[in-house]
């Protein structure tokens, strides 16, 4: 979240779409009925007339998978009506910059953007990959971005957005969303409002945006229009992530994905020989006096990070030759795990507080993948489908290689840390009581095995022992053979906000080595400073741990509580807060002002950054501050697949054409289905066997695949098993009851599910013909059944649950920015059971 | 945790009645003397944060001899301002109280029908050797192009979101030192 939970009651127009918070995020509902009790407006956008929609005064239903075209159409609204916030536009965004002139927009370019290098198949491109050159913007010798203010200029953003954007008339969207078009004329009419100076719009996303081959464009299609209204920055606005998972901000931000580092340092690439042909690689310039350009930064962080990792005794360069490095262009996600995994390339696999066979998309070939390892190390609270893959559904144990450790850990309250939450707080949690048994902390497990493996690689020989012999481990009491024998969180807390490891004045003040840095902007890059995480730089200084204060005032007013918790970066709660403000420094909104240009100092919340206002001149900073170019990126030239949204079908489709352009699927998409593995990874698009759009969703009483509520009998009797909710038209169809067992089957395999139908669901109609779409929630799995067996010694749960995952029918396919897959939106069909 | 509930209560009963009392022109002595009564009056209070959602509510934890009594959404904090949602409200059964909780480390060797309980010991020495002959295997110092790249090939891992930042932070450094590439978690899913 660019904001945060207690924010949402400073909004006047709220978006809920790809998200179902009543449901799913029951405790934000409170801040949602703050701001309505205030006069706010709630929007729910949702292929279901949801818990949400029930309590929106503004719902429009759209065909799962159409949100581009959908959020296509209120670009075009804004931009034909003029309702946009022309300052913030101007200044605040890139919507002056000149693009190359050889850029093409897929109007003029057989629907992909210029660039593009793929095969041609009658679904338009396949296997493509874009050079990005025509994306750049035009600049002159010195390296400036050329612009024009007036936003008249051809090239420029604006007008290409326009032009883009102008495809997306209401009477296609609505042919393809299958929204009829008064409702999403309410929807834009409502929305719009909120780009008065003086209003603010949020918009609460979770998977329905993340979940798709364009994912990362349903997102960037709403920040286009946030940063059109002036919504970024503001209170009560913001792109808002309603993240699911208690610390999956904290997992991302310490690095715990193949591409980064804590701090989302960049995971070294084979190439990058040396630490400062690193560090240039991943530090970016600008030209321009005004920008900020925080990544400039970069080599600060990094050392930092390695003289946390090796500390003072290794050299940066010694050190950063430990790490280990990816190959450019090469994927090494999830679903590419599973697929090297399917292919028996892996050894050993640790499955560390998850349940992949469950939770990975396509899970019966993610189950079998399981078989082809030598071993397997599962921990966990509750045994789960991981660790029991090889008794489940349709395995034979006697015929299973792999050997399978199960490690008991602690439950959330049975050990001592801290967790981040979606609006970026660092929250302190305590012990209350031991793990029960013989159970350990997680940190406790890492230590005793790492402990282990350094003796190994000290008493015998081994490749490349360097990097775990040299590792810098001093996060707990030792033993008389120099053994941590237990991981003390305040330790690692502390190297994770770093250390001056040398005396060193800083302003005028005098920092002690090894004393705790009070912030990022103390960091070095010669080696003279430590810190685990530069964006939890401030999080545990010598004033002491900031993430367990517990100081409730709120002198701003707006709900920031500054003395609650730990927000990163430097405890702000509203990120990109510099654009909240006029170029004078005064608050667009005063009625709940962020941050104030107040006798020259910055009043508020932490301001990002201490520079005075843009109309200041050239001690100013561009409020955008992490971008180069230290704009809203209305054009996105990073990505993958394309500088503006483009509508395309997802994977699985009941559609026989993309009815804006020849171009059927993204062109840029990692293909599984179209691989050695391919007998595994199948599709059925626009085909009669699967005519029925599905969608996956969550319900309050579970989490995740159900590890830690399916085995709590209160849960478990609130919400018994697996359902599939169809609509009464669809029902009539094919004469199934409420109640009945059907199975619900993909190309991929089939589960089976209670009937459960509704008026929630209606029928849509696309393009002058029905489609019907059924929706089934993910939470289930086998082991906690009635009808497996249980061996002797098994535990077995108190109140039992009924089906398996939904994943064993959603797709492996991953967006094109981030792979993560597509389990919002595939085909299936829904038959009574035989 | 420097207040258990039975000072809280005392605390604010003194301060209400000595100063409030007259001005409010009610009684609290029924409702101390039915707090009194509460099975939490003994019991030592520690703050926790929702293990489930990423809203971050707090939730209170009240134990006696070391056994969960109750739990309860923290009335003090501002996000959920004593509110829970069902999950948040069965983190009872998460502890103790769970009595299907995995308590000791369990291994199913290969070929086996059945998992055998074992020992820390067995089962980490176990791993730790496991780990380095996998490790030892597929390192390569350089990939196909002849550019350095010290990984681990071999490995994979998924994990965690569940676990706590300063979990994770030793996890992914762990994971590093032994040069794993293959590094993912649930945010990708």
């Amino acid at each position: 979240m660019t904001n945060h939970w207690i924010d949402i009651r400073n909004s006047d127009y709220i978006l809920a779409m790809g998200s179902n918070p009543v449901k799913n995020h029951p405790i934000s509902f409170k801040w949602i009925m703050k701001a309505i009790e205030k006069g706010a407006t709630l929007i729910s956008v949702d292929p279901r007339y949801t818990r949400t929609s029930r309590k929106a005064q503004v719902y429009a239903p759209l065909r799962s998978g159409s949100d581009i075209a959908f959020l296509g159409g209120m670009i075009h609204y804004l931009l034909e009506n003029k309702l946009y916030f022309e300052t913030y536009v101007r200044e605040y965004t890139n919507a002056s910059f000149l693009i190359h002139p050889d850029f093409m927009l897929p109007g003029d370019n057989q629907g992909v953007f210029s660039g593009l290098k793929g095969t041609e198949t009658t679904e338009g491109f396949i296997d493509g990959k874009y050079d990005k050159a025509t994306w750049a913007y035009q600049r002159d010798d010195k390296g400036n971005i050329l612009k024009d203010k007036t936003l008249q200029d051809p090239h420029c953003v604006f007008q290409l957005l326009k032009k883009h954007f102008s495809r997306y008339n209401l009477e296609i969207v609505s042919s393809i969303t299958g929204t009829p078009p008064d409702k999403l004329l309410a929807v834009y009419a409502t929305y719009a409002k909120s780009g008065a100076p003086d209003k603010s719009g949020t918009v609460l996303y979770a998977m329905g945006w993340t979940q798709h081959t364009v994912g990362t464009q349903n997102i960037r299609a709403m920040s286009i229009i946030q940063l059109l209204l002036g919504n970024m920055g503001v209170a009560g606005g913001g792109v808002n992530a309603l993240r699911g998972e208690s610390n999956v901000q904290g997992s991302t931000d310490h690095g715990l994905l193949f591409h980064i580092l804590p701090g989302y340092l960049k995971t070294p690439k084979a190439g990058q020989e040396t630490f400062a042909a690193y560090n240039t690689a991943n530090t970016p310039q600008s030209a321009d006096p005004l920008s900020a350009n925080w990544w400039r930064n970069y080599p600060k962080y990094s050392a930092s990070l390695l003289r946390e990792f090796y500390g003072q005794e290794v050299a940066l360069e010694e050190a950063y030759r430990y790490l280990p490095k990816i190959d450019a262009g090469v994927d090494y996600s999830w679903l590419t795990i599973f697929d090297l995994l399917y292919q028996e390339k892996f050894k050993g696999f640790f499955a560390w507080g998850q349940n992949p066979a469950c939770s990975g998309a396509n899970c019966n070939k993610g189950r079998q993948a399981l078989t082809k390892l030598d071993w397997l190390v599962n921990v966990n609270l509750f045994d789960n489908e991981t660790a029991s893959f090889w008794r489940g559904p349709g395995m034979d144990p006697k015929q299973i290689k792999t050997e399978v450790f199960m490690l008991p850990c602690a439950a959330s309250y049975e050990k001592e840390g801290s967790l981040s939450n979606s609006g970026r707080w660092m929250q302190w949690r305590y012990k209350a009581v031991d793990p029960p048994g013989k159970a350990l902390p997680d940190a406790d497990i890492v230590n005793a095995l790492f402990q282990r493996i350094r003796a190994l690689y000290k008493a015998k020989k081994g490749v490349f022992a360097e990097p775990i012999l040299k590792l810098r481990w001093e996060y707990g009491p030792k033993d008389a053979a120099g053994k941590v024998t237990h991981i003390d969180p305040h330790r690692v807390a502390k190297e994770i906000n770093g250390y001056f490891l040398e005396d060193k004045v800083i302003n005028g003040k005098l920092y002690n080595r090894g004393t705790l840095v009070p912030g990022f902007t103390s960091l070095a890059d010669d080696g003279s400073t430590s810190c685990g995480n530069w964006l939890y730089c401030n999080s545990y200084t010598q004033e002491g741990n900031m993430s367990a204060r517990k100081n409730k005032d709120d002198p701003s007013g707006i709900g920031l509580y500054p003395g609650w918790a730990w927000s990163w970066p430097m405890n702000r709660r509203i990120l990109y807060n510099r654009a909240s403000v006029d170029l004078d420094g005064k608050p667009w909104q005063p009625e709940k002002p962020v941050i104030e240009w107040h006798l020259n100092v910055w009043k508020g919340d932490v301001a990002d950054g201490g520079w005075p206002p843009l109309a200041s001149g050239e001690k100013s900073r561009y409020p955008f501050i992490t971008q180069t170019e230290g704009h809203g990126h209305i054009f996105g030239p990073g990505l993958a697949d394309g500088p503006f949204p483009e509508h395309y079908e997802p994977l699985e489709s009941p559609m026989e054409k993309n009815l804006l352009s020849a171009q059927f699927i993204s062109p840029v998409l990692k293909r599984f289905d179209r691989s050695t593995t391919s007998d595994v990874n199948l599709r059925a698009s626009h085909d009669p066997r699967y005519p029925l759009v599905c969608t996956t969703y969550r319900v309050t009483e579970h989490w995740q695949t159900g590890v830690m509520t399916r085995w709590q009998p209160w849960l478990a009797e609130l919400e018994p098993g697996m359902f599939v909710e169809i609509s009464s038209e669809l029902a009539a169809e094919k004469g199934i009851k409420t109640g009945e067992i059907v199975i619900v089957k993909s190309a991929r395999g089939q589960l089976e599910a209670v009937a459960m139908v509704t008026v929630r669901w209606a029928p849509f109609t696309i393009a002058g013909k029905t489609i019907h779409q059924v929706g089934i929630p993910y939470h289930y799995g086998w082991v906690t059944t009635a009808e497996r067996k249980y061996a002797a010694n098994d535990k077995k749960p108190q109140v039992f649950t009924f089906g398996d995952s939904a994943n064993i029918v959603t797709p492996n396919i991953g967006d094109a920015n981030t792979m993560i897959p597509e389990s919002k939106v595939f085909m299936v069909d829904v038959v009574k059971k035989a | 945790m420097g207040m258990d509930r039975r000072q809280f209560l005392k605390t604010t009963c003194a301060t209400v009645s000595g100063v409030t009392l007259g001005a409010l022109g009610f009684d609290l002595a029924p409702i101390a003397a039915y707090a009194a009564s509460l099975r939490t009056l003994h019991a030592r209070q520690t703050t926790t944060i929702c293990p489930y959602c990423a809203v971050g509510c707090g939730i209170l934890v009240h134990t006696i001899d070391g056994k969960v009594v109750n739990t309860e959404g923290d009335p003090d904090h501002p996000i959920n301002e004593g509110s829970l949602c069902s999950k948040g409200m069965a983190v009872y059964q998460l502890s103790h109280n769970n009595p299907a909780r995995i308590t000791t480390p369990l291994y199913r060797a290969p070929y086996a029908t059945q998992w055998k309980e074992v020992s820390w010991e067995f089962a980490l020495d176990k791993l730790a050797n496991l780990i380095k002959k996998a490790r030892d295997a597929s390192f390569e110092m350089k990939n196909a192009a002849g550019q350095v790249v010290n990984r681990t090939m071999g490995l994979a891992s998924l994990g965690s979101a569940a676990l706590d930042n300063e979990e994770c932070y030793l996890y992914q450094k762990f994971l590093r030192a032994l040069g794993l590439v293959y590094v993912e978690h649930q945010a990708r899913i």
